[in-house]
């Protein structure tokens, strides 16, 4: 074994041999090379995070034909840690009637529940966290605590913005991890595990998910935006609504934390989403030089962070009645029928080739998706239909703008 | 496996840790002038008007029933999914009904009005 094939337990066979030297027990070696690992992904990550604040705002930026931070350092690049030290010498302001606990659990529960998503994530061959074998469940579980937080942030500012903020946090909770949930479980299906490891491995040969299924992977896309709370659905911090939802009486740093959160999380769904349907590491000669896969692994996650900025940049916001339907009478049906289609698909064509199976998946997701889209252009005929007439009556009556139909969705 | 958990815990006591030193570490850094006026709720500059914590509108309630219902179900699919692999096509068309039922819930509770937000 040498460092190029697998660093990670190269690294440590060596300081574990140097821990020993000193004369430590064995279980305390494990332990604290554990520790190790957990220190340098946590910080890792963390300290990653001003990366991305440079780059999304960079990004931003040349959307809305601005340059973006430009002025400290080169390409404005020293920017987030700028602010980063002048968030660390502003007041905390606490309002009147918080309820202390939650008030000030909530940014660190923000922030601990995207860390712990890079505990399972594999980052390489052999370069993985710990590989559990409820993977998949682990991330939506953990997916949930972070809107706890934020529920939690809401409830105890003893503020009426903050709690319409929670209030829109628990409609989106409770609307998207259903679709979310059905959409990983195709993978989980194809992969026949739900280790994060085996599903890498199972999209060796680039029999990648998102060829596989892709209508999986749509849903999956939008449920995790819908999850970080990115605009489209940036409801739940809408500042032209509600100020600024859930984090309005939040200052300093603690504020400062809900912003990271929300950034990493962004970036880490992409990794979510490069890891189940893109094949994370795998690539040319990255399952014998791991680092190699790393690289691609990073390389796919940015991608697909670059679609999300994409799509926070050029979309409107969601109403959220629009948002409950788009859900509830789109996404969840969708992703039923998906469920059984995939299922059944794949088991009429288990004695085929793998490249046969893979076109048929394919084909029949094409298909779903077709059937989809034709049912809701007609629903929307219909709808249209129906309203037109007394669209038309109205606008004689009292001479004033049409109304747009179906609108009136409270808070 | 155990050792897999100890692994996550670790994780958890860290992930908890790095951000709550930090926001000590800045509570100490920045100043603390608290008055009374500086403490108000900020409602756009308006005094705030009765109690914030204000009951729940019913809609919730229901998206809440729909969304146990179909989570817990889902869940249940997990298992038959890691199990795909050794069943047969009589173990599929069972699931198939399975989520058949669940999707006529779903048909049920859009007829009855629980899906429109109002």
């Amino acid at each position: 074994m040498n460092f190029w094939n697998d660093p990670v337990n190269f690294i440590g066979q060596w300081l574990g041999g140097l821990l020993s030297g000193l004369g430590l027990a064995p279980s305390l070696v494990n332990f604290l090379l554990s520790l190790l690992g957990v220190l340098v992904l946590a910080m890792g990550s963390l300290l990653f995070t001003i990366f991305l604040i440079w780059y999304e705002r960079k990004i931003l930026g040349r959307i809305q034909d601005r340059l973006g931070p430009n002025r400290v350092g080169p390409f404005g690049l020293i920017q987030p840690i700028a602010d980063m030290m002048k968030i660390f010498t502003k007041e905390y302001i606490t309002p009147i009637g918080a309820d202390w606990l939650p008030y000030n659990l909530a940014p660190i529960m923000a922030v601990a529940s995207v860390l712990l998503l890079y505990a399972v994530i594999p980052f390489g061959n052999r370069m993985v966290g710990v590989d559990l074998n409820v993977g998949v469940l682990y991330l939506v579980a953990i997916g949930g605590f972070g809107i706890l937080a934020i529920v939690m942030a809401g409830w105890s500012s003893n503020n009426k913005y903050a709690l319409l903020g929670a209030f829109r946090v628990i409609a989106l909770l409770v609307s998207y991890e259903v679709p979310m949930v059905l959409a990983l479980l195709v993978p989980v299906l194809l992969s026949g595990s739900m280790g994060m490891s085996a599903i890498v491995q199972a999209q060796a040969g680039g029999f990648w998910y998102l060829f596989v299924a892709p209508l999986a992977a749509l849903v999956f896309f939008l449920s995790s935006i819908a999850e970080v709370g990115r605009a489209p659905f940036d409801l739940i911090e809408a500042e032209s609504e509600i100020v600024a939802g859930f984090n309005i009486e939040y200052s300093g740093l603690k504020f400062g934390f809900f912003y990271v959160a929300e950034f990493l999380h962004s970036f880490t769904v992409s990794v979510i989403f490069a890891t189940v349907f893109l094949g994370g590491w795998q690539g040319p000669g990255a399952a014998t030089y791991p680092l190699l896969g790393f690289v691609y692994f990073i390389v796919k996650a940015w991608i697909v962070y670059f679609v999300l900025l994409l799509f926070r940049g050029s979309l409107p916001r969601f109403r959220i009645d629009q948002m409950m339907d788009l859900n509830w009478k789109v996404l969840t049906p969708l992703s039923l029928s998906l469920v059984v289609v995939i299922a059944l698909v794949d088991k009429l064509l288990a004695n085929v080739s793998l490249l046969v199976r893979g076109i048929g998946l394919l084909s029949s997701s094409l298909v779903v998706g077709f059937v989809a889209v034709e049912i809701m252009r007609q629903a929307g005929a219909k709808r249209r239909r129906e309203v037109a007439p007394a669209f038309e009556h109205r606008e004689a009556a009292s001479g004033s703008a049409p109304v747009q139909p179906g609108s009136g969705g409270g808070l | 496996m155990l050792s897999d958990w100890l692994y996550i815990g670790l994780f958890i006591l860290i992930a908890a840790a790095l951000p709550a030193a930090a926001i000590i570490v800045a509570g100490l850094l920045g100043p603390h002038k608290p008055n009374s006026i500086k403490n108000q709720t900020y409602e756009c500059g308006i005094e705030t008007v009765g109690e914030t914590w204000v009951q729940f509108k019913a809609q919730y309630y229901i998206f809440a029933l729909v969304f146990l219902v179909f989570d817990v179900e889902t869940v249940f699919l997990y298992p038959w999914a890691v199990a795909f692999g050794q069943l047969t096509l009589y173990g599929v068309l069972e699931a198939t009904l399975f989520i058949l039922i669940l999707a006529g819930g779903l048909l049920y509770a859009w007829r009855k009005g629980a899906l429109e937000w109002v």
